[in-house]
């Protein structure tokens, strides 16, 4: 797949978010946003997963740690052809396994998450299963940066690095910002890097919205043999839309009519070069 | 012979052989511990199954998503640390990495209860059964003896659903069934969510679970030989799903029913003997015994125990007030 049809599929998955979360009235947008590129890229270009292997145990796993994003992942897995897109018309409805939050309901998902810090130590199991039977399985999970003061995940920290899951590629939704405020205000994690590196994994840096970049740091996993791999993504909270970007309120804001009409406009086919 | 001779083996080592057994067959199996090998009585199994262990140190929320991510692989994953900690600290992956998830992970809550009597609150689990009724997806239960804990560990490692079982480190009889018995029982096949009548009997009921049926045995052989009375007992090892047919039916003859287990009795097997048997009209007389809403007084299990009534003296005493009020 050349990069053009990459970027393309990024705009066409952010106009899908916002239409679902518009529809539905609820959802993360900002996040959803700012992580969807990573998820373009790794359904796209990086994990060996589908609706055809789906049964398979060589299958790839990814557990989206923060679950709240589920916007994103839901466009990506509806994309893949997991289950049909107009599903996500029931969004967040009465009785609607398209909760706001993964379930494994809904096929392509691995894992119910939503808690926050429970993502790395599942995947930190799963990836440990894999070591076991001499897999070739690998598995992924994406983190919010709020998320990071949980206890849970540098508790799996230190268990992955001890274990040697080299199999494992941990990637931080680096936009800086979480609900209340930015990080460095409600609980800052810099040096992010250095503690990660400290804990005995192998850390790299990657502008999480530039899909070469993504590509190939995530083709040359892992980034050292023998350490789990993190990947801090640098992002921006509402990427893609001028009045949500870095704007705290997109946390889990809902576009009105007229700022959804200028979100899509934003998002026109003929606005790429915006990207 | 008395009951005392006759206990030889702590539940928990029948836990660790029976898993040592299970394991020199399936490589699927795998052991979850957290510092916990020791009190688990794991390190046998540690030495001769090395790829079939994991430590992961003192980190229990990591030790129960760790054991979610396992499962979720097909492996056959026992998760075990204390009871204390393992259905308090890490309750949120127990509800949501397990349960929610739907990973058949075994939990193991070992030192149950208030075994680590003298070590105080921080070391006693007498929440678990309560928090986990309250959960969704996942069967509690609580054996006996070691004939108990041997066919549940079994059974559970092919269970395909979450399973919550504890016991605790003090020796247990062999088969409760086997002792004091004053008639013959039906020899029925232990099974995850069927009660166990361990003694008929035709003035009361015991309705206990764990370590605290013992004291019902000990009891009841008091009651027939100093006063006549007749005790049944039910080893109501499963606490959920409840054996509600047999409770039902064991109500039936409208004789008292007291309820015994070494848990608060806020939120365990007593409360859902009680809610089972009002709601369906039974009026017999019922107590439920276990460790009041207070901040445990401290001994060794035995003498929290006699403190609270849960062994023979005070069990009588239960007995023959509700008989004779």
């Amino acid at each position: 797949m050349i990069e053009t049809e990459l970027k393309e599929k990024s705009r066409v998955y952010r106009r899908k978010i916002l239409k679902y979360i518009y529809n539905a009235k609820a959802g993360h947008t900002g996040g959803s946003l700012s992580i969807i590129d990573i998820l373009n890229v790794l359904y796209n270009r990086i994990m060996n997963v589908s609706p055809e292997n789906f049964h398979s145990n060589l299958r790839d796993r990814y557990v989206q740690s923060k679950g709240h994003c589920v916007e994103a992942l839901y466009v990506v897995l509806a994309d893949k052809g997991f289950f049909p897109e107009d599903d996500l018309l029931t969004l967040c409805q009465y009785n609607s396994p398209y909760i706001g939050h993964p379930t494994k309901y809904i096929k392509g998902m691995e894992q119910n998450t939503g808690g926050l810090g429970h993502g790395l130590p599942m995947c930190s199991g799963m990836a440990l299963a894999a070591k076991k039977d001499n897999s070739p399985v690998k598995v992924f999970t994406v983190l919010g940066d709020g998320e990071m003061a949980e206890g849970s995940n540098w508790e799996a920290m230190m268990f992955a690095a001890h274990y040697k899951l080299d199999n494992l590629c941990a990637i931080l939704d680096y936009n800086k910002l979480q609900i209340t405020a930015p990080n460095a205000e409600v609980m800052g994690l810099e040096p992010i890097d250095k503690k990660l590196e400290a804990f005995g994994w192998a850390v790299k840096h990657v502008d999480g919205h530039n899909l070469e970049e993504l590509t190939q740091t995530l083709k040359n996993l892992p980034f050292e043999t023998g350490k789990p791999s993190f990947l801090i993504a640098h992002t921006v909270k509402g990427k893609g839309v001028s009045y949500m970007e870095n704007v705290l309120k997109w946390h889990h804001g809902v576009p009105t009519a007229e700022q959804f009409e200028q979100a899509m406009e934003e998002l026109a086919a003929d606005s790429l070069s915006n990207f | 012979m008395e009951i005392k001779d006759i206990l030889k083996k702590a539940n928990l080592e029948v836990f660790s052989e029976t898993l040592q057994f299970l394991a020199e067959k399936d490589k699927n199996i795998m052991v979850v511990t957290s510092d916990s090998r020791g009190s688990g009585k794991l390190v046998p199994f540690g030495q001769k199954f090395p790829e079939q262990i994991v430590e992961v140190g003192i980190a229990e929320q990591n030790l129960v998503g760790v054991a979610a991510g396992l499962a979720s692989m097909d492996k056959k994953t026992f998760a075990v640390s204390p009871a204390c900690f393992l259905t308090a600290r890490s309750l949120e992956q127990i509800k949501n990495d397990v349960c929610y998830s739907d990973n058949a992970v075994k939990l193991i809550g070992i030192s149950a209860g208030v075994s680590y009597g003298a070590l105080g609150s921080t070391h006693h689990s007498l929440h678990d059964f309560a928090v986990l009724r309250a959960i969704n997806n996942i069967s509690i239960v609580a054996p006996a003896d070691n004939y108990e804990t041997r066919e549940v560990i079994k059974q559970a490692t092919e269970f395909q659903m979450p399973i919550y079982i504890r016991f605790g480190k003090k020796a247990m009889p062999t088969d409760l069934k086997n002792i004091g018995q004053n008639e013959l029982v039906s020899n029925e096949n232990f099974q995850i969510g069927k009660g166990r009548v361990i003694r008929n009997g035709s003035d009361l009921t015991f309705i206990a679970t764990g370590e605290a049926v013992l004291p019902c045995v000990e009891t009841a052989k008091i009651l027939q030989d100093k006063h006549q009375i007749s005790c049944k007992i039910i080893s109501m090892h499963t606490i959920k799903p409840l054996d509600t047919d047999l409770v039902l039916a064991t109500a039936s003859n409208e004789k008292p029913i007291i309820t015994v287990e070494e848990h608060s009795i806020n939120g365990g097997l007593g409360e859902a003997v009680a809610a089972l048997l009002f709601q369906n009209g039974c009026r017999n007389k019922f107590k439920i015994i276990g460790l009041p809403d207070e901040h445990t007084v401290s001994g060794s299990q035995n003498e929290i125990f006699d403190h609270y009534g849960i062994s023979s003296n005070g069990l009588e005493k239960t007995v023959l007030n509700m008989l004779n009020p």
